[in-house]
């Protein structure tokens, strides 16, 4: 089993303390990728809903499908939820290898399919005080969908 | 059994939760989901476009052709968007 820490919070959290506990393990290559609430359109916040008894267990299934396909020393999934402002943290996922390639490609597949898989609910909230739930974008599955091949 | 609503499905339903008895002939999520919509307006509203409607059993995704057979928990909710 690959060492993998999976946390999903209200609280942010603190990148370079997560990847420095990545970087202590003792391989070549640490690569991450942090998603910020996106602003503009009147966007005042998200709003960010999940399905507390299966969401840990659905990250922890990506994690194991990337473990499976890399050679990975380590790995870390973090997910917010509730309310959050433009430009705050919503995720990290990073890859910790022996080599840069794993990991960055690691990293690209913890993103795209936790996107597609981890019952995550975003509702946008305007200045005008109008809301809408967030559609899921066929965009999305065609990332996921890419590493199927 | 407990059936659970995320999202906008929750709102459409009006809760998050409740614990219901389907009749013995109910056996796949598609058959529980059309006998759900005829519990009220807002039931009805949240499942009526049933492309748009995912759905776990025991805190597993599963097809909407997946039998209901010994389910503790059901969960619906529209396709995931977190990230």
């Amino acid at each position: 089993m690959t060492p993998t820490l999976i946390r999903v919070m209200a609280d942010d959290f603190d990148v370079g303390a997560e990847l420095a506990r990545l970087e202590g393990l003792g391989g070549g290559a640490v690569a991450s990728f942090v998603g910020i609430v996106r602003g503009g359109d009147g966007l005042v916040a998200l709003e960010l809903e999940h399905h507390p008894g299966m969401t840990e267990a659905s990250m922890q299934r990506v994690a194991d499908e990337a473990a499976r396909r890399w050679p990975l020393i380590g790995m870390t999934l973090i997910h917010r939820h509730g309310r959050l402002e433009p430009g705050e943290r919503i995720v990290l996922v990073a890859a910790a290898s022996p080599h840069r390639a794993a990991a960055l490609e690691a990293t690209g597949f913890l993103i795209d399919w936790l996107k597609t898989s981890a019952p995550f609910w975003k509702k946008e909230h305007f200045a005008d005080g109008g809301a809408r739930w967030v559609e899921a974008r066929i965009a999305d599955d065609e990332a996921a969908a890419r590493w199927n091949t | 059994m407990n059936i659970l609503y995320f999202a906008s499905i929750r709102e459409a339903v009006g809760v998050g939760s409740e614990t219901v008895v389907p009749p013995a002939d109910i056996l796949t999520l598609a058959a529980l989901i059309d006998w759900l919509a005829t519990r009220s307006p807002g039931h009805a509203a949240a499942f009526a476009d049933r492309g748009r409607l995912r759905a776990a059993i025991d805190q597993d995704f599963a097809p909407m052709d997946a039998s209901i057979a010994n389910a503790r928990e059901i969960a619906l909710f529209p396709p995931v968007t977190g990230g």
